[in-house]
Formats: C-alpha cells, structure tokens, sequence
C-alpha cells in the first residue's frame, strides 16, 4: 500500500504547513531597507513571528519572500533620551517587561506588558511586530496612542516620523509603504507625579482584549489633575484616544464622580462592532466601566513610584 | 533561499542539517531529529504543546522556523529525565497526577521549567498565570499547579542540601 504523506498536496512535503516563500535573513538594517526595496510588494517582514507565523501555518499569507529581522542586532534596545524613551522595532516584549528603565519612565507601557498574550509569546513577539501588525485589540497600539507617541519608519530613501494617527489607519493595516520598515517607537517620559493603569476584560487571560483601556493621570502638589492621557482598544478598527474623556479631568482634584464622568464620555461616541464574543451594547458598556477603574487605579498611583 | 545550513545544540549535543526554510522549529525537532516528546496540538501558537527553550527562554516551536535557529541552544523535553530517572518536576507530576492522556505534558514541564528558574519559590496565583498560555483538557489543571509548587519546594528542599 503507497503511504500517503500527512500534510500532502501543495509543495508535496512532509508535515510542512507553511507555503513555499524565499527566506531573506538580512545582517544590517541597510540590507534589510534594501531588500524591502527590491521585494516590498511581495514581501512580508518577519518580527517575533508570534502573529504572522500562525497566518503562515494557516496559509492565509503566502508572501513570496519573507524577510527576516532576527539577525539584526542593532534593532533591539531600550534608551532613555532626551525625556522620552526610545524602544528598537525588534526589541522582546519580554525585555520591555523586565526592563527597570520603562518603570521609572513610562508606567503605563510597564502596566500593558504583562497584558500582552502570555510570557513564552513575550519572550519572542517585539515591541514593532505588535505594531505594526496593528490588531484592532492589541495593547500596545493604545499604549502609544494614549501618550502620543511616535513611530519611525525608514527605507532607502529616508525616514518619517508618525503619529499614531497617521500611522494605524484601519484593520490591521498601517501607513507603513511596502518598501518602508518600523524601526523605532519613542514614548514621553512621564513627569513626576505620574500614576497610570492599563485595564482589559480578556475571555481568558492571555487573550486579545474584548476592552482595554490605557490611563495616565498626572497631579501637581495639591493633587489638582495637570495632565491626563487616555485611549481604548477592542473598540474599533484603531486605537481610540478619548480626548474629551480625558481633558475632563484637568483641573480638578479626580475623585469617583469624575471617574465615573469620564467612563461616559469616552464611551459615549463608540460604535463599536459586536461578534461572537460580546455585542456591540456589551463592548460600550465595558469601555465605560474599565475607563472608570483605570483612571481611579493611575490615580492611586501617583507618586509610588 | 530555499534550504539553510543550521547548527544547533539540542539538548546539549550538537547538530548540523540542512532545512527546508518553512520548515517550523517543532517539525524540524520531531521529524529530522526524531526528538518525538515535543508535541503539536494547535500549530499555531495557541495551545503551548510545542513548548521548548531556546536560549534560556520558554518559546512556541510551532511559531519558528527550523532556519532561524542557527547557532541557537534549544532544551526540549527529551532533556529533563537522566535515563529512567525522573526530575523533581516530572516526579512531582507523578505524584500529584498532573497528567492523564499527557497531550500536553511536555509544553507544560518546558514552560515550568523556565518560570520556576526564574521564580523558584512561587505563590499559586503566580503558577496559574505562568501556565495560562498552555492548554489541558484533561485536568482541569488543579494537579498540575500542585504539582509545579510541590516541585519548587522539592528543588528548593535539593538547593538547601546542596548548599549545606
């Protein structure tokens, strides 16, 4: 009897998932922006591979070259400059996690880490990859987008420099050009007094947010609120930063009732999408809830760090 | 490129192969190095069956490719025992029936095996968030957290011994 090879047809090898591509694994990052200028169109950029590769085993992409990062060491770093801090694409979510440098000067993004997927995705998955893979529920997207932060793109002819609101435009789709490649988030270091919180409501823990919220609140000596950041994930195609919501606060001494104030008016002008998982009524209603404990638990901690 | 020369470390002995690029790191494990403990449940990063080391970090081999690893020092679960002997995890998983079809086991002690390196003396909400990203459908994982903290305080009763 002829053996019939598990995972047969295209390609007719064994146990291989994966469509056919070329593997590209660039040493520099010029060789990297020079590839993608070449191959961009019909290129996909391998990261920690923590969202691509299942696509990749699914074959729902089937790139003709994939163009690995992880020979690039000098896409990896953590620096603090300037009063912000600047993250390199392929740095480890892990790392970012662990790194006391992101708790003393960003809290928020120290709050979002241990949120993302679970450890042994963080040990691979990258601060780029998470973003420019843009989940519409992921939690570093409204981690940046809270704090307006900025995102460098670079290819062979130059560098840009995005705003949030340039660079999410959609569903998993970013203003990154085939030939471009994120290679540097940069944060605003927060100022004393800073407390922050990031909160999501999960199926499961480890799970894509069905909400999250990010929350950064800074008070002055008499706890009047002087600057307030807040954004929502899971609630539509790109982070939403709730401006309104946030500029409630400012001024004012936050106690509950302004808690509860901003909750409603950041929900109030979603329309977010229901699925499976939670209606559309549910993911408002959540949003509202979570703003609420999110502004009350960065509250609670200012000036413990 | 289609194929790459690798070398790698694979529970300390080393080899040098030539893959097919898409070839993942847990069909590289099972197939071309007969390394059979690794197992595949999702293939796609959900489910933590294929966990291994690499490097000292607890990753998805189901979520690399077998070219990437060159160079790269890799732990599967074909490393924990010393011939029959059990380690002080896989005999705590005896003890406490950690496992029943034992599916899962493998990515289960891999990924144990990190968290309890890193925090060898853990609460047991600790333990349950550490084994979050493994899937079990048999245990309803009880057995499995009072097997990972009896295996701390085992390892950390053998470090004490040792010490003295």
């Amino acid at each position: 009897m002829q053996r019939v090879p598990l995972h047969a047809g295209e390609g007719g090898g064994l146990r291989i998932k994966p469509p056919r591509f070329e593997y590209l694994a660039p040493t520099s990052l010029d060789d990297a922006l020079g590839l993608l200028a070449d191959h961009g169109e019909d290129a996909k950029v391998l990261a920690g591979g923590q969202s691509l590769v299942p696509l990749l085993n699914f074959r729902l992409v089937r790139p003709g070259f994939l163009i690995d990062l992880n020979e690039i060491p000098d896409l990896s770093y953590i620096r603090s400059e300037n009063g912000r801090i600047a993250i390199g694409a392929m740095t480890r979510q892990r790392a970012v996690e662990m790194s006391d440098v992101v708790a003393d000067r960003c809290p928020l993004l120290a709050d979002a880490m241990p949120q993302i997927g679970h450890f042994q995705i963080r040990n691979r998955g990258t601060v780029g990859g998470s973003l420019a893979h843009a989940d519409p529920a992921a939690e570093l997207p409204a981690v940046v987008a809270a704090l307006g932060g900025e995102l460098v793109v670079r290819s062979r002819r130059g560098q840009r420099t995005l705003t949030p609101e340039q660079f999410f435009v959609a569903y998993l789709t970013t203003s990154v050009e085939p030939a471009e490649l994120l290679v540097e988030v940069r944060l605003p270091a927060a100022p004393p007094r800073t407390g922050a919180a990031f909160v999501e409501v999960s199926r499961r823990h480890g799970d894509f947010a069905l909400v999250g919220v990010a929350a950064s609140v800074t008070l002055d000596e008499a706890g009047v609120c002087t600057g307030c950041a807040i954004a929502l994930t899971g609630v539509g195609p790109t982070p939403v930063v709730a401006r309104d919501a946030a500029r409630g606060l400012i001024g004012v001494k936050p106690g509950d009732d302004v808690f509860v104030e901003a909750g409603r008016r950041a929900a109030a002008p979603l329309r977010p999408d229901g699925d499976l998982h939670a209606s559309s009524e549910y993911r408002k209603h959540v949003a509202a809830v979570l703003t609420r404990r999110a502004l009350a638990r960065a509250v609670s901690r200012v000036g413990t760090r | 490129m289609k194929e790459r020369q690798i070398r790698v470390v694979v529970n300390g002995r080393p080899y040098e192969r030539t893959v097919e690029v898409r070839k993942t790191l847990a069909d590289f494990l099972r197939d071309d190095l007969e390394l059979t403990g690794t197992h595949l449940g999702c293939e796609h990063g959900v489910c933590g069956a294929c966990t291994v080391i690499v490097d000292g970090a607890a990753v998805r081999s189901c979520l690399l490719f077998a070219a990437q690893m060159n160079g790269r020092e890799i732990r599967t679960v074909e490393s924990l025992a010393n011939g029959d002997r059990l380690n002080p995890l896989q005999e705590a998983f005896w003890e406490h029936h950690g496992l029943q079809c034992g599916f899962c086991t493998p990515g289960f002690l891999m990924t144990l095996t990190q968290f309890l390196q890193d925090c060898p003396n853990p609460t047991e909400p600790q333990v349950r968030e550490a084994i979050a990203g493994n899937l079990c459908r048999c245990t309803g994982y009880k057995n499995i957290v009072a097997a990972a903290l009896a295996a701390a305080d085992k390892m950390a009763a053998a470090s004490l011994k040792t010490s003295r």
